[in-house]
């Protein structure tokens, strides 16, 4: 310090500082630093860290540093990782739209005829999302099982004589017990849409002679796209990378890019690949999210 | 009007299944944990209540609830209080860069989970933390903070900031304004947020899976034990104990937040 007396320039950007601390700016970064800081080196850095590792090649036990791009060689043209990244990627678009549909006029009618009990029916819809992930998913086993609960029961109710082997360990599996889980979640931004839209611009639309239906598609429809593609994207994104799922009920057919993930950074012990594996997985969703989303604002202008 | 109200009825009946078929999976568990049967499947045979008794006896089992137990009061305590750090920035300052510093923050909510986890193993291991109770804390913190800040951010918006000022302008210190009048006035938030992220801690699977070393949380217990057909009961038994914890602290959350929700509408009015 004593070395810069003669130098206005540090006791400036001290002053400087200790203005902008006191800033709401400032103030702002202050505050919310403590869990920012934290998800920078916890999330962000981490992520940085398995980007790196992507570029790096397995040296029996050490890590070769020198760049490569052999584990996206890999990853992308190997058939069976390849096979997986595809079925990862079906499952997760194929799950994201069901759910988004199933849902829709759920939220619809919560948010057009849930009255004062709104909040109530939001509850009762979300709380099975919140509680025993692995045991949801077990139980679709115990459902779908060769002698579980729905060839069990449809068997003493007659219907069916020998039980159905195709109900468990596919893809078909996959897709019922994710859209499951992720149904509750998918409410929540498309409730969130539909009550931001006017209820004047319907009574508008009908009153300009637009029945039910073609209000609702030239209405509703285009003003809850937001909440449409938030929906489709808080499901697609995570479920590409689930692994409980194609582990219970996925059986051979139904392995997913997760799994061949894990294995990597468990048994097979090779973290570049498994990195290589992890980062093309991100970035092909999102571009399929991305493509999915041109797609819908294309089509909401078509509806218009 | 007729086409209206036969619509509204097909609607309404389409959510009742709806809701139906989403609490089946969740309501089947309990009932084949009191079946007199060691695989679940029907009809059912008869009322038993012994899955549940091996339970009581079971030593491994007890040391998985007591790591959750501790693994979520920690990871709900701290991401709460990381929580209203963000929250009250959000709510309360204008700064640039909000958003992407907010947008780090909730991104657990939408990354597959098994990214956050190999991201977190690759790095723990590669500076020398071993796995363990601590590191699954950790990573819970990460998934725990998005919903801390989602209750805490309409606790914050549902008092007046002049609140605060006038605390401080009538010789109150910031942390006196902070002990006397904010935490007072989020304590309902708070005690929303303490519930509802130790019950996704509690649930939470992948990360404690990759995260935690010799010591499993019950997720983890569980999954190790699905190996075993003849366990199979006992899981459920124990699935469904867990199933009504989380659903009674959820309610509990829920009410808490109804009622500040309710007393601030009636003030405001």
């Amino acid at each position: 310090m004593s070395g810069n007396e003669g130098n206005p320039l540090p006791a400036m950007t001290g002053r400087t500082a200790g203005r902008w601390l006191r800033s709401d700016s400032g103030q702002g970064w202050l505050t919310i630093s403590p869990p920012f800081v934290y998800a920078l080196l916890l999330l962000a850095g981490p992520i940085l860290v398995i980007i790196a590792n992507s570029f790096w090649s397995q040296d029996y036990l050490t890590i070769d540093h020198t760049f490569t791009l052999k584990n996206y060689r890999e990853a992308l043209t190997e058939p069976i990782y390849r096979d997986l990244l595809f079925r990862s990627l079906f499952v997760s678009v194929i799950v994201s739209i069901v759910t988004v549909v199933l849902a829709y006029p759920v939220a619809w009618f919560v948010s057009f005829h849930g009255g004062k009990y709104k909040g109530i029916w939001l509850f009762v819809i979300t709380v099975p999302f919140w509680s025993g992930y692995l045991l949801r998913i077990l139980s679709w086993k115990v459902i779908l099982g060769y002698n579980g609960v729905l060839n069990t029961g449809l068997q003493y109710l007659s219907i069916i004589s020998e039980p159905l082997s195709s109900l468990l360990y596919n893809v078909n599996a996959v897709i019922i017990t994710l859209a499951h889980s992720w149904a509750a979640f998918a409410i929540l931004p498309l409730f969130v849409s539909l009550e931001k839209v006017d209820r004047t611009l319907l009574e508008a639309a009908s009153d300009l002679g637009d029945g039910p239906i073609r209000g609702f598609l030239r209405v509703t429809l285009p003003l809850t796209m937001p909440g449409i593609i938030a929906a489709l994207m808080i499901v697609m994104i995570p479920t590409v990378g689930d692994y409980v799922t194609p582990k219970l009920v996925g059986g051979k057919d139904g392995v997913m890019i997760a799994n061949a993930i894990q294995v990597q950074f468990g048994k097979a012990a090779n973290w570049p690949l498994g990195a290589a594996l992890a980062v093309s997985t991100m970035v092909i969703v999102g571009m399929v999210a991305g493509a999915m989303v041109l797609l819908l604002l294309g089509l909401k202008r078509l509806v218009k | 009007m007729r086409g209206s109200s036969i619509r509204k009825g097909v609607v309404t009946a389409y959510v009742a299944l709806y809701v139906a078929i989403l609490y089946f999976p969740v309501l089947l568990l309990p009932v084949f944990s009191v079946n007199d049967s060691a695989t679940p499947k029907l009809p059912l045979t008869g009322f038993t209540l012994k899955w549940y008794s091996g339970l009581a006896s079971n030593e491994t089992m007890h040391s998985a609830a007591w790591n959750s137990l501790l693994v979520g009061v920690s990871a709900a305590l701290l991401s709460t209080i990381l929580g209203i750090c963000a929250a009250r920035a959000i709510t309360r300052h204008q700064f640039t860069g909000k958003g992407v510093a907010s947008g780090l923050i909730m991104a657990p909510l939408i990354l597959p989970e098994i990214i956050i986890a190999i991201s977190l193993l690759v790095v723990l291991l590669s500076v020398g933390i071993e796995l363990s109770l601590l590191t699954v804390i950790l990573g819970h913190l990460l998934i725990c903070v998005p919903y801390s800040v989602t209750v805490l951010v309409s606790g914050f918006e549902g008092f007046d900031p002049s609140m605060e000022e006038a605390s401080r302008d009538l010789g109150e210190t910031t942390w006196g304004t902070l002990r006397r009048v904010t935490l007072p006035m989020l304590a309902p938030s708070i005690i929303s947020s303490l519930l509802v992220t130790f019950t996704i801690s509690l649930d939470e699977f992948i990360l404690a899976f990759f995260l935690s070393g010799t010591e499993p949380t019950l997720p983890v217990y569980i999954w190790g034990q699905l190996r075993f057909a003849a366990k199979l009961p006992n899981v459920l038994a124990l699935g469904s104990v867990m199933i009504a914890a989380s659903l009674v602290m959820l309610t509990v959350a829920e009410i808490v937040r109804r009622r500040a929700e309710a007393r601030t509408a009636a003030k405001t009015e």
